[in-house]
């Protein structure tokens, strides 16, 4: 069962819509404020590679209950130019904008569960899961 | 919708209160106007309190990680004080180490700390 909403990236300030509607959504799921903390942070960098890399796309909250289990999934979505190299975005500290290359990899770490599709030239999609515990 | 950070300024001490969640364009006006106002001052020390501040990604602590160099290229040291604890945990998760930073757990004891710093 999923509960969904979602927000169109295409300027900074869908960012911090963004975010802001993850926050609720997690805070309304129960999570506490470190995971709060987490998800908005997870929110922040993968809208804003959206926004970096592919120039539009989408950030869709999905509420979670599998097996009695509460949690929150979080898609990015676009139709940018896709990532040629899946192993070197998830190096920590790889960057083609003079970033600090934390997001992807960090993404990862704050979450439970993260999955990358992407495709040259048609766009990525990047599925990160949090579970309430 | 854009609007500028307060800095106050107390002997030669610049004083910075994040109160908001950070916009892009707001985190890098205030990179800015701090790099400005120190120029401006001759102020010796920044307090940026983030005590407000309830998560940090990794565009908002670059833009804090480059203020604190070039604050030091003015020749003026930056603590940050009031970090909470989901923004630490975050700040590490996210393989971000601000290990040359000063630090201090609120604004009264960052004040001392930079007084310390300087008469040293
Ligand atoms: N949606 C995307 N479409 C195309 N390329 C992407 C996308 N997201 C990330 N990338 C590529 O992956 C690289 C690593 O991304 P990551 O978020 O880890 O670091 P960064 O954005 O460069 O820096 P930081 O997030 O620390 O500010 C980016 O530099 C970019 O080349
Ligand atoms: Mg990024």
């Amino acid at each position: 069962m999923s509960d969904q909403s979602s927000v169109e990236i295409l300027t900074e300030w869908d960012i911090v819509a963004a975010r802001q509607l993850g926050r609720n959504v997690a805070k309304e799921l129960g999570f506490g404020t470190v995971d709060q903390a987490r998800i908005t942070t997870a929110i922040s960098e993968l809208a804003r590679n959206i926004y970096l890399y592919a120039g539009k796309g989408r950030i869709e909250i999905q509420q979670l209950t599998e097996n009695g289990m509460k949690g929150i999934l979080i898609i990015a979505a676009d139709s940018g130019p896709g990532i040629p190299d899946i192993r070197k975005v998830m190096e920590d500290g790889f960057t083609t904008s003079g970033g600090l290359g934390a997001g992807l990899p960090g993404v990862k770490r704050l979450m439970d569960d993260f999955k990358i599709e992407t495709i040259l030239g048609e766009g990525t999609d990047i599925r990160a899961t949090k579970w309430l515990r | 919708m854009n609007f500028r950070i307060p800095i106050l300024k107390l002997r030669d001490t610049l004083i910075v209160s994040i109160q908001w969640e950070l916009d892009d364009q707001t985190a890098l006006q205030f990179q800015e106007d701090l790099l400005t106002k120190l120029h401006e001052t001759s102020a010796r020390g920044v307090v940026i309190d983030l005590t407000s501040i309830d998560f940090i990604d990794s565009f908002i602590a670059k833009v804090l990680g480059d203020v604190i160099s070039m604050s030091s290229l003015m020749g003026a040291r930056v603590v940050i004080t009031g970090i909470q604890p989901a923004v630490a945990i975050t700040l590490i998760e996210l393989g971000i180490r601000l290990e040359d930073v000063m630090t201090a757990l609120d604004l009264e004891n960052g004040l001392d700390k930079l007084q310390l710093e300087l008469e040293a």
